[in-house]
């Protein structure tokens, strides 16, 4: 039986409820362990010294006087590491942000790091490491940095994809162009052209659990590292590449993990920690402090974006172009290139043009964060669209609906759509109670839309059958929010057997094959299409046994309902036998039972979301208040209901806080002024009012059950969403973002 | 570094005199242990005084409320007396962190932390409260706006103690509030702090006002322009309209990561307005 | 710097330690009582992920030092439930799918056991006011006043 992976519509047994999670007990009596909470006997304690500078060159690093501390037992510089600087470029970017090699390249870059007995010696020892360092100009500002006159953060960096190439080094390193049709006809054709420039400030994934693992290196060249991952094969692989080591001899299990968002797609001290456990010879616990984890890793792009579009008087699109300019740390990323191709997806154009530019400054190094790109890049043509439809006189909605893209569009950024559910969910918003509900004093409503590719990848899954009937299902996917629930409900569904009997656990990188990262929300769609795979192939395991059992050919075998069924009347009307019953005779039928499965998720299907908000305004102190929210996505399938809720919610969340309050502020020296959460503003409970959420499912024809990705999209509408809440609110386009009360109040009092 | 509980302030008032190195007291600690957390701070001692007694107690007497250094801020809003009395006091302290720090911090800690934007300072300051000091050489007490001297810096001498707030007995017709302005509805650093206390007569004519600002300038200020604004007025909107500009006249700002000088200046009197109003109903005004 | 001797009590058991004089009382639940429950998010009072109830107040475990616990009473996640059977809180937030990482699910617990006692009907404002010291990234906070409004009614004898 291959495994074919297209939609078949089926009515749904398991999939589809809200049972229990499986880790629900551990996590509500504090026993499930996440990255702080794993020891190993003879354990160390690291820390990191971090650059004051923004910019600066190391001339040098004296560890004596540190080394000589009682009770250090190993420091570390990147004279320590592999120097990478003529190798792999990506590699060594890595490894550069793990640990300064030339230059501090941000305030908080990695110069130095220490393991001692305990956190007394090791931070003694941190005051006692002497780094020399020449202090360089530095630039933090996107625009800036793309000035002639910006000082250069890496003199090998020549921006690529222009033609002719550039004969002088740039702080761009790349520039990306999509689109299709002639932008320049179809803004001829305009009736109206609303066209104005945007900026977002960068903001950090802001996970509770700190950057935390153990690690350790033993003598004979194996190692294990315990870490808060979304990907622990993938942090496996890098940690290898960058210390020298083989794969097979270095495990990682991934901790339960406290919240990534995209921000642990990336090592950052893991490899600090594997390089001080082999020249300590102990194992060595890393935990990053909440200033380290402000300071040093994960945060998003800021952006500077220009938009234009124009449109004809009954509302129809006739161009649109967008200029993205997106920061992505010292070293080149592709932030700027998915904002590009995300910029438009919404929409059905015959003219687009999106040009992205990739930018160094003095900032950490650019994460994954959640849709990374999309929000900012759906801030400035969603707050465009509601412009063009004040402009026009249009509803906003039935604007969206009329240029939405549909199965058949060829989308901005080039394939051509199959079925999607941008106009599903604009309809659906069009006759929610909340868009029609009354406004009250000083508030605004405000919608957007936003759209997310959405990842599949590799993936390998083990679906075991036990001696009692139960399923032990090993996924390699990290479990971010309720997947290993979803993945339960799915083998359920397939083998047909209660979901009570199956246990989905996250096996470590020695004992499952190779899994992409839990990331562009893939855990559910890729697991659950290699769990169906792997459940087929232990169906087919248990159909032959039941032939063996019942001694008939296996073509007279069929599975249905969870038992395996001798064809027709000419077996005797054999009772059919249950998995329990095949699993408590496999020792005598030929041995365990299991089916694997490794493969390539494709076709995860894209994903679409309208968001509706009210805001209320205090016009004397441009307080704002989030009254309503509702939240409205496509799931393709929703595997377990109330999780993808709750990835609506949060993400609408975390978009929330991205638009009103939430941003990095740097110093004239270059240095971070907020990294904690005091300052560092994401929403509390008191901030937000209930978040509605309505599931929509327009299957994924790639996938057997139909399911899409819902992790990212809804962080895309919400900043979009807020500033045309808030420009409705007080009568003036809020054109950056966070739209804080201060930028609130200079904009009501003709400062903004 | 030492920890010491003595059960006397004469103890704790020795120990902090006889260290030679930063000494710090402790009380609900939600200041100093995060100070505590900065890879640079030192000490040499710390003075935990809350096994001293009376020193988590609030009394009430003729002459008003003494509310103990260790008294947890939570426990004020528990206190029906004194939220009868001082309300804006309360509220002030009430606003300071979450349900977690209210368990532990202190009105007394809040002032010595000497942050311009601390809440109870304040509503403490337009209260006229004072401070009962010990010390090595005794007791002695001080106005509580006496005490911040600049950001982080206080008047206390070494070995000095502050033992209780002590708030004023409340006249009839009196009231005050506080109010603050935070980007977020909780766990924020006030960007403007007003507090407004004041006493009607019969009539509710404004007869004596105290007003004062929190954030807009290096340490809390007693503006006494604007309490000029509002006395012999019945508040009405020409007195609002002084008092607001009398507040962001006083007010002298910086530019910093939660605010700037323009927000600051005008919201110092938007929110001066509001609280004086609020002062003014719970005085018994109409 | 010479260790402190501390006598305690942390959910109902006699408990003694030795702790530096200026380890907090988290470090000293987790390092050395081998407590992990409570989480250190910020290690500054922001995010509640440490939260214990001291003497019946809620607090941050990390902004309290180890020597301050002689003669308190402590309680901490890994005493709410009682023996096998989770508190209606605990039950509540599973059921509700109000936790999704679950890093934060302890120091919520913990602070809405404490809520609940001294007010076992509050509003959906006093909830989210109450909690507002816990911060959580995942869930936007939906499932979690609604698990805990829940919980209330069933610890009041309510039927939903």
């Amino acid at each position: 039986m291959s495994f074919d992976a297209a939609y078949q519509s089926k009515t749904f047994n398991s999939v589809g409820t809200r049972p229990l999670r499986p880790d629900g007990v551990d996590k509500v009596t504090g026993r499930a362990r996440y990255g702080a909470d794993f020891n190993m006997p003879g354990q160390l304690v690291a820390r990191v010294l971090r650059s004051p500078h923004a910019h600066a060159r190391i001339r040098g690093i004296d560890t004596s006087k540190a080394e000589a501390v009682k009770g250090v037992k190993a420091i570390v510089t990147a004279a320590d590491l592999p120097d990478l600087t003529n190798g792999n470029a990506d590699l060594f970017a890595i490894l550069d942000n793990c640990m300064a090699r030339d230059k501090a390249m941000y305030d908080g870059h990695a110069v130095a790091a220490v393991a001692a007995i305990d956190e007394k010696a090791a931070k003694q020892a941190l005051k006692l490491i002497e780094v020399d360092y020449e202090v360089l100009p530095h630039v933090v500002d996107v625009d800036a940095a793309m000035q002639t006159d910006a000082p250069v953060l890496n003199e090998t960096v020549f921006t690529t994809g222009i033609e002719p190439a550039p004969t002088s080094p740039s702080n761009v390193t790349n520039r990306a162009e999509f689109g299709h049709g002639d932008v320049d006809a179809g803004f001829a054709k305009a009736d109206v052209i609303v066209e104005r420039s945007y900026k977002t400030e960068q903001t950090h994934q802001g996970y509770i659990e700190p950057h935390a693992c153990v690690a350790n290196c033993n003598t004979d060249g194996t190692a294990d590292l315990w870490v808060c991952t979304q990907g622990h094969f993938v942090y496996r692989q890098n940690c290898a590449d960058l210390l020298g080591l083989e794969v097979s001899k270095l495990r990682v299990t991934s901790s339960e993990i406290g919240g990534g968002f995209g921000g642990k797609t990336h090592v950052w001290a893991e490899p600090v920690a594997l390089a001080l456990s082999r020249k300590a010879g102990r194992p060595v616990k890393l935990i990053m402090s909440r200033e380290e984890v402000f300071r040093a890793s994960g945060p998003t792009s800021a952006t500077s974006i220009d938009v234009k579009i124009g449109a004809r008087k009954d509302g129809r699109i006739t161009a649109a172009s967008a200029t993205l300019r997106y920061s992505s740390g010292p070293y080149p990323g592709m932030w700027a290139e998915l904002g590009a191709m995300t910029s438009f997806a919404c929409y059905d154009l015959d003219n687009v043009q999106t040009v992205g530019f990739e930018v160094l400054v003095n900032r950490p190094k650019v994460a994954a964060y959640r849709a990374p790109s999309a929000p900012m890049a759906a801030f400035a043509v969603e707050s465009a669209v509601d412009e063009l439809a004040h402009t026009l006189g249009i509803d906003a909605v039935d604007l969206r609906v009329k240029n939405a893209a549909k199965e058949g569009t060829k989308s901005s950024y080039g394939p051509v759509y199959g079925p999607i559910g941008i106009g599903p969910t604009l309809q659906a918003a069009k006759s929610h109670p909340h868009m029609s509900a009354p406004l009250g004093k000083n508030q605004g409503r405000g919608m957007a839309c936003g759209f997310w590719f959405n990842f599949g990848g590799q993936t390998c899954t083990d679906l075991n059958i036990n001696a009692d009937g139960t399923v032990t299902l090993a996924v390699g996917t990290v479990d971010v929010g309720g997947s290993r629930a979803s993945l339960s409900l799915i083998a359920a569904e397939e083998l047909g057997i209660a979901y009570d009997d199956v246990k989905a656990v996250v096996a470590d990188t020695a004992t499952l094959g190779y899994n992409d990262m839990t990331d562009g929300s893939r855990g559910t769609f890729s697991s659950s299409m290699a769990t169906i795979s792997a459940a087929r192939n232990a169906i087919k395991v248990m159909c032959k046994r039941a032939a063996l059992t019942w001694d008939i050919p296996l073509e007279d075998v069929y599975w249905e309902d969870g038992h395996a069924h001798a064809a027709g009347t000419k077996h005797g009307n054999r009772a059919p036998l249950s998995v329990k019953e095949l699993a408590a005779e496999a020792g005598n039928t030929g041995g365990p039972i299991a089916g694997h499965s490794e493969l390539v998720a494709d076709g995860a299907g894209v994903s679409f979301a309208t968001h509706i908000c009210d805001i209320e305004v205090d016009p004397e102190t441009g307080s704002s208040r989030v009254v309503r929210y509702t939240v409205i996505q496509d799931a393709g399938k929703a595997v377990h209901p109330s999780y993808v809720e709750g990835q609506y919610q949060g993400g609408a969340a975390q978009g929330i806080g991205w638009a009103l309050n939430e941003e990095y502020v740097y110093g004239a020296d270059g240095r971070l002024q907020n990294p904690g959460f005091l300052d560092y503003r994401i929403p509390v409970c008191s901030d937000l009012p209930m978040i509605d959420t309505q599931i929509l499912e327009i299957p994924n024809p790639n996938h057997p059950y139909g399911v899409r990705g819902v992790g990212e999209t809804s962080i895309v509408p919400p900043l979009a969403a807020i500033a045309n809440a808030v420009s409705n609110a007080v009568g003036v386009r809020m054109s950056h973002i966070p739209i804080s009360p201060p930028r609130i109040l200079a904009a009501l009092d003709g400062n903004g | 570094m030492r920890y010491e509980r003595p059960q006397t302030l004469e103890d704790a008032a020795a120990l902090l005199a006889a260290a030679d190195a930063p000494a710090f007291v402790l009380a609900g600690g939600t200041d100093l242990l995060v100070r505590m957390q900065n890879d640079n701070f030192e000490a040499d001692l710390i003075v935990d005084i809350k096994s001293i007694a009376g020193m988590g107690d609030i009394v009430q007497s003729d002459a008003g409320f003494v509310i103990g250094a260790a008294v947890p801020c939570a426990a004020l809003s528990e206190d029906a007396a004194l939220v009868a009395a001082w309300p804006g006091v309360v509220e002030a302290a009430n606003l300071i962190g979450s349900t977690q720090i209210q368990g532990r911090c202190t009105v007394a800690g809040n002032l010595c932390n000497a942050s311009p934007a601390a809440d109870s300072v304040p509503a403490l300051v337009a209260a006229d409260a004072r401070v009962r000091i010990a010390g090595p050489n005794g007791t002695r007490e001080a106005a509580v706006i006496d005490i911040p001297t600049g950001p982080g810096k206080t008047s206390l001498a070494k070995g000095e103690i502050i033992e209780a707030v002590l708030l004023p007995k409340r006249a009839a017709q009196a009231g005050d509030a506080y109010l603050r302005f935070i980007p977020r509805t909780e766990m924020d650093i006030a960007v403007v702090g007003v507090s407004v206390n004041l006493t009607l007569d019969a009539g509710g004519t404004v007869t004596s006002a105290r007003v004062a600002l929190g954030a807009v300038g290096p340490t809390v200020m007693l503006v006494d322009a604007a309490a000029e604004a509002i006395i012999g007025t019945s508040l009405d909107d020409a007195a609002l309209d002084a008092l607001a500009a009398a507040c962001s006249a006083a007010s002298t700002p910086i530019d910093d990561k939660r605010g700037t000088v323009a927000f600051r200046t005008k919201v110092a009197g938007v929110l001066a307005r509001r609280a004086a109003q609020t002062a003014y109903t719970r005085a018994g005004g109409k | 710097m010479a260790s402190i001797a501390v006598s305690t009590t942390i959910n109902d058991d006699d408990v003694e330690f030795l702790c530096q004089p200026d380890e907090t009382l988290l470090d000293v639940l987790r390092n050395r009582l081998g407590l992990m429950g409570a989480k250190e998010g910020c290690g500054t009072g922001d995010c509640g992920a440490c939260s214990a109830i001291m003497d019946g107040r809620v607090v941050c475990s990390c902004l309290v030092l180890g020597a301050e616990a002689q003669g308190r009473t402590i309680e901490t996640i890994e005493g709410m439930a009682d023996g096998g059977e989770l508190h209606p809180l605990q039950r509540k937030f599973i059921e509700h799918a109000a936790l999704q990482c679950g890093i934060c699910t302890p120091g919520f617990l913990i602070a809405a056991k404490a809520l609940l006692e001294v007010n076992p009907d509050p509003s959906e404002t006093e909830i989210r006011f109450w909690l507002a010291g816990n911060l959580c990234r995942c869930t936007g906070y939906d499932k979690i006043v609604r698990a805990v409004q829940d919980a209330a009614r069933e610890m009041r004898g309510e039927t939903a």
